[in-house]
């Protein structure tokens, strides 16, 4: 287990207040006694090799990880001073949206209905100016207005890629979620692409707290505010990324920064 | 350098009896076909389409009621069977754990297997008798229960297929699994899931066992549910067996009118199934 030292506190407003946090997949735990608070409005990077229970911690977040079958969540996460594990899935993961490592527009809708996508499926009837405001909005906040702009009855999967992708924050971000919980999200995009969603992370901080898995090292290190490394399900660091990155605490972080395993 | 031709040889034979077994099954088709066409459709004519059967020897007689009751059993079995089939296969693809979910599957396999006269004799049982009459209703019944099975697991296969990452996108939109099911997982494989139905159809619309104990057939036109109707399948083999030269060449008619039917209804599932594979990029 992560000795104490390892994990600091950030400054500054908390938006998710974790304690011992233990997510199983049947008997084997994927995350073990996870505990730390991640700061509101930052962007937070998760690291670690493989397997390391990155992923299933912030699919606990939104509490997507127990669809899976088998799977259990033990432990408490306070969101605002109110543990999720106790409200209705369905109200958490309005607060706490969420970007796949895939693209993963909706093909039946066009880019427009697939920004509108958090409204439309639950019924949510819109005026049409609020529709289209609401699509400009999340659209340029993604970064991907100028290029849809004129293209926003098309099907969302004639887009490439990288466009996928920010149509996919767009539409997670159209319901203004509260945290924007990011798996690994250019992981499937070339170099290009990559960059400009990694600028998109950081300019959105201004306004949604960002939590990101990666397993790439620099991207950690060019986006985030502060730094987690796992390791075996368990959190073995975790503080402000300029510090973890240069003094880390523990021998294992060094060990993963310089590249030995991962 | 004698073993290589040796080799050669054999690659080329082996090559050459694949392509002609792999075109043996197409034979007696288009054979059945060109004999259906070339005997059936000299009967077409305005008469043949509109007019209701006539005594043997009197002329203009035709499959008007017949072609209404196919349609109309048609119409009423895809009523019965497509909301159950398709509520059944998203129930196996989307919440079946463990085994309540492998009994109805089995269900499912056991009853695309049951002789389609038995199905018959079901509607027989659960309409007919208890009505008192036969009845287009109980013939929908027994054919119903033919589509059932196809389209349960043709929705099954196609909502699995469906990469999981679709289910997550909605579900993390704050959705909750049934509507996620129904507005995003059904409209996205709506193509696929109307393949399965229409390829259902196409199976039940030449059935003859099954309308023999329900529909019975019916000599004029009928448009009540709850009346006995006729169907083209019934229709070639009251004609088919009969002696008469006028009949037995309407019994061509009525079969190529039913083969055009369920060729047309193969042809648009096909070209849907392809439209699914294109889409599915």
């Amino acid at each position: 287990m992560g000795n104490k030292e390892t994990i600091v506190d950030p400054r500054g407003p908390i938006i998710f207040d974790i304690r011992n946090l233990w997510a199983y997949y049947g008997e084997k735990p994927a995350v073990k006694g996870v505990t730390c608070k991640i700061p509101e409005k930052r962007v937070t990077a998760i690291m670690g090799p493989s397997g390391c229970g990155k992923t299933t911690f912030i699919r606990c977040l939104n509490r997507l990880h127990e669809l899976s079958p088998g799977a259990r969540v033990e432990g408490e996460i306070f969101l605002r001073g109110k543990n999720i594990l106790e409200i209705d899935p369905v109200v958490v993961r309005r607060r706490v949206g969420m970007v796949f490592q895939k693209p993963n527009p909706f093909p039946t809708m066009t880019i427009y209905d697939n920004v509108l996508a958090g409204y439309k499926l639950l019924g949510i009837r819109l005026r049409r100016e609020e529709a289209d405001r609401l699509v400009e909005e999340a659209l340029r906040k993604a970064a991907l207005w100028d290029e849809v702009k004129d293209s926003l009855h098309k099907r969302g999967t004639y887009l490439s890629g990288g466009q996928q992708q920010r149509l996919c924050i767009a539409r997670a971000l159209a319901v203004k979620p509260e945290v924007l919980l990011m798996d690994e999200p250019t992981s499937a995009l070339d170099p290009k692409s990559t960059a400009k969603i990694e600028e998109l992370v950081v300019e959105l901080k201004k306004t949604v707290t960002i939590v990101i898995v990666t397993h790439n090292i620099a991207q950690a290190g060019r986006v985030s505010d502060y730094a987690a490394f796992f390791y075996l399900g368990e959190l073995v660091e975790f503080g402000p990324t300029s510090q973890l990155f240069t003094v880390p605490r523990d021998k294992r972080t060094e060990e993963f920064l310089k590249g030995k395993f991962g | 350098m004698r073993s290589i031709l040796w080799r050669k040889f054999k690659d080329r034979s082996a090559l050459v009896v694949i392509t002609v077994l792999a075109f043996l099954p197409a034979l007696p088709l288009f054979h059945i076909l060109y004999g259906i066409f070339r005997l059936g459709l000299p009967a077409f004519s305005w008469n043949f389409f509109t007019h209701l059967p006539t005594p043997p020897g009197e002329p203009d007689g035709g499959v008007g009621n017949a072609i209404v009751g196919t349609l109309m059993l048609s119409m009423l079995a895809s009523v019965l069977a497509i909301p159950v089939g398709i509520l059944s296969g998203v129930y196996l693809s989307e919440y079946a754990r463990g085994r309540f979910g492998e009994v109805v599957r089995v269900a499912a396999d056991v009853l695309q297997g049951v002789p389609s006269i038995v199905l018959g004799i079901v509607g027989y049982l659960w309409l007919v008798r208890p009505m008192g009459h036969f009845s287009a209703l109980s013939g929908a019944v027994a054919l119903s229960l033919m589509m059932l099975p196809v389209i349960v697991r043709s929705t099954e296969e196609i909502l699995r297929m469906l990469p999981y990452t679709l289910r997550e996108a909605s579900l993390s939109l704050g959705v909750n699994y049934w509507r996620t099911v129904i507005k995003v997982l059904i409209p996205t494989g709506l193509v696929g899931i109307t393949t399965g139905i229409l390829v259902a159809l196409s199976r039940i619309m030449g059935e003859t066992a099954p309308l023999l104990f329900t529909a019975f057939g019916n000599p004029f036109w009928n448009f009540n549910p709850l009346q006995p109707v006729d169907a083209l399948p019934l229709t070639v083999f009251k004609y088919a067996i009969s002696p008469y030269q006028d009949w037995i060449r309407q019994a061509w008619g009525a079969s190529a009118v039913l083969t055009l039917m369920v060729l047309g209804l193969n042809l648009i599932s096909r070209i849907l199934a392809r439209r699914l594979s294109g889409d599915g990029k």
